[in-house]
């Protein structure tokens, strides 16, 4: 066996060329279906983690996905926000067991900023009912103070109390212009590591978004003489006017549809209530569609691909009719004869895997920073052995079958062709 | 004939197994010096629809000789040299490899035989062109186990390879490394003549090996063969229209019109 691999080796040295594009095409195929799983995999795992315990998410009135993906996946604003107000009320409902305002528009290095009440790290629920746990330092206290998610203190090297300036924006791009640099915020807590958009997000107290914004006017930075500094804007801060949305947890579950209905029809402004359970599960549904699609794409081209190797293969036997004329002669049986060829199948196959696991990392390398600031999707690019190692066992399997057509040709041919290698044209 | 000698130890139901191993060894003896290692009798052979008829009416091989089978263009050499392979088989009469009809054997132990007893060299395109020359000749020690073995009874495979290479005017290591495809045409053939005999098979069969050489080319390729041959006792059968291969064997059989 291994000198028959040996063999099918320098025969596809022998054709380099048409070997080599082979494996390009292959890889190229099974690259494409590699990204699509994991994207997959990584997609629904952040979803099903996301958020739990919470019965509603509201937000002044507009798409429930857009809103859901604003607050679950911190992809945006929702929108122009809700009232303080409308917040206060709200939470006194009857029924309410606990609410939490959420302040989103401000970003860190490209990681969001979110401000809400301290309560959010006791009350916060994410994947199975597991609560927010601290691997250092407590919730915030002063105005000043901001808990970071796990993600952005591996990724920025950050410790407790370093001090970490704000930008105002959510883009990367846009904080240059319009940095908080006169109020900076001190670490005082670090998360542990969740597999949700909590990892990604810097947590500060509303009246922290509130000071940062004190000296602004209309969502515009001030002039160089209105500036305030951090102890005046400090002392000059008041309830918010104005939050992205709010989290609403009640007694009883039953009593969602009821309160999404009420909240509906909220008389002081419009808003939309969505329940995040079933709303994601909806999101999931169309993404899944979607998903199939790629999927499905994906492995019409892989077959494609497998098509294009068989005639590569196929077409390569005429020509190496001497060849194997040559190897009867010699003592190689016809299922040898076979095994070469599946053997050629499999080596190509095998470097056309090993090329689509590089292109599919180099891909979702290149493809994680959008992903994660437009869909709050974090991808890694280290394939889980559950879902892969039957991909990659599927694939093999595809192409060793791609192979067994010529196999079985020159099979039965080298039995019909003698060994002479001089007969057989 | 091998029948009765196979048979023999188990005339003696009373001997020891020491003496029974004796008798084997001094049996297997006398059978390799008295059973032909080719063997044709009354064997004929037509191609479907086609009248002309290939037959030999008596041929025994023994171990060692070298045997010239003669016969004009178009007297259907190659068909003959499949018949003596077991690659073909005749429709009448009966061809034996080592006292072993090819006909009893189905086709994989017809491969397997061939493989471990019989050395082709063809007319040309005799090696695999991607491989390179040491590679060439040591293919048949990967299909067969027993010419593997017999290999490496002076040292090791390659050392053997190279010796055979050496003996046959391939001395140089850079043209043994060389991928086949890039020799002469003289040279490619005394490759094929080194891979044919390596593993010392009892048997080398010969299909117009010299046609493609020049006179001096084809007379010292003739000399190597057969003295590398004769050292390995190995037989050889070499069909050919060449009557300027006369010289090189010492017995001769001439075809004529399709019948001896």
């Amino acid at each position: 066996m291994r000198s028959l691999l040996t063999l099918a080796w320098s025969s596809l040295g022998s054709r380099r060329f048409v070997a080599l594009l082979t494996v390009a095409c292959i890889g190229l195929g099974s690259a494409m279906l590699i990204v699509v799983e994991q994207i997959r995999t990584e997609a629904r795992e952040s979803f099903t983690r996301s958020v739990s315990g919470v019965d509603l998410i509201v937000g002044p009135r507009g798409g429930s996905v857009e809103l859901l993906m604003g607050v679950v996946f911190r992809t945006g604003t929702p929108g122009k926000g809700m009232t303080f107000d409308s917040y206060r009320q709200i939470a006194g409902l009857q029924g309410v067991t606990w609410a939490l305002p959420l302040s989103f528009g401000d970003s860190h290095h490209g990681y969001p900023v979110m401000g809400t009440e301290p309560d959010y790290f006791n009350y916060f629920r994410y994947g199975r009912s597991q609560p927010l746990a601290f691997a250092a330092g407590n919730p915030f206290t002063d105005v000043f103070d901001a808990v970071i998610g796990a993600e952005v203190a591996d990724k920025l090297g950050y410790q407790l109390n370093q001090q970490i300036v704000l930008e105002h924006g959510l883009k990367a791009s846009m904080y240059a212009a319009h940095g908080h640099e006169d109020k900076p915020f001190q670490i005082v807590g670090i998360l542990q590591r969740t597999g949700t958009a909590i990892d990604r997000t810097v947590h500060v107290s509303l009246a922290g978004i509130q000071a940062m914004h004190a000296d602004w006017e209309d969502g515009r930075p001030p002039e160089a003489f209105e500036r305030l500094s951090a102890e005046e804007a400090r002392l000059l801060v008041e309830a918010p006017e104005r939050i992205s949305a709010m989290l609403v947890a009640l007694d009883q579950r039953a009593a969602a549809l009821f309160m999404q209905a009420r909240l509906g029809n909220w008389p002081a402004e419009p808003l939309s209530a969505v329940m995040p359970g079933p709303a994601l599960l909806e999101l999931w549904q169309i993404v899944g569609v979607a998903e199939d699609v790629l999927r499905g794409m994906s492995w019409c081209v892989i077959t494609v691909v497998l098509a294009g190797m068989l005639t590569v293969l196929w077409s390569g036997l005429e020509e190496r009719r001497h060849e194997m004329a040559v190897l009867r002669a010699v003592g190689a049986r016809p299922r040898h004869i076979f095994l070469l060829i599946v053997g050629e199948a499999f080596l190509l196959t095998l470097g056309g895997l090993v090329v689509g696991i590089f292109f599919a990392t180099l891909t979702l390398s290149a493809l994680e920073s959008t992903l994660v600031q437009q869909y709050g999707l974090s991808l890694s690019t280290a394939f889980s052995g559950r879902t892969f190692l039957p991909l990659f066992a599927g694939l093999l399997a595809a192409g060793l079958l791609a192979g067994l057509l010529p196999a079985i040709r020159c099979y039965r041919r080298s039995l019909s062709d003698g060994l002479n290698p001089n007969m057989g044209g | 004939m091998p029948e009765q000698v196979q048979t023999a130890p188990e005339q003696d139901p009373e001997g020891s197994p020491a003496a029974h191993a004796a008798k084997v060894e001094v049996a297997s003896l006398y059978e390799s010096q008295l059973t032909p290692i080719l063997a044709v009798q009354n064997m004929s052979f037509a191609w479907p629809a086609s009248a002309f008829q290939i037959g030999i009416t008596d041929l025994n091989v023994k171990s060692g000789e070298h045997w010239l089978l003669q016969g004009p263009s178009g007297s259907g050499k190659s068909t003959l040299l499949q018949l003596l392979g077991g690659v073909l088989l005749p429709q009448r009469g009966d061809v034996r490899i080592l006292g072993q009809s090819w006909a009893s054997l189905n086709a994989a132990q017809r491969d397997l035989s061939r493989a471990d007893h019989v050395g082709f060299i063809f007319q040309q395109f005799n090696l695999v062109p991607y491989l390179s020359v040491l590679d060439n000749v040591l293919l048949p020690c990967q299909f067969s186990i027993r010419r593997r073995k017999e290999a490496e009874k002076g040292g090791t495979l390659v050392d053997e390879a190279r010796r055979l290479l050496t003996a046959l005017g391939l001395g140089a290591r850079d043209v043994q490394l060389r991928r086949a495809a890039r020799l002469s045409v003289g040279q490619q053939q005394r490759v094929a003549a080194a891979r044919a005999l390596i593993g010392r098979p009892s048997l080398v069969l010969a299909d117009e090996p010299t046609s493609a050489l020049d006179a001096d080319n084809r007379d010292s390729f003739l000399e190597v063969l057969s003295s590398e041959a004769r050292s390995a006792n190995t037989a050889i059968v070499l069909v050919s229209h060449d009557t300027n291969l006369r010289p090189h064997f010492e017995r001769h059989l001439t075809l004529e019109g399709g019948l001896c």
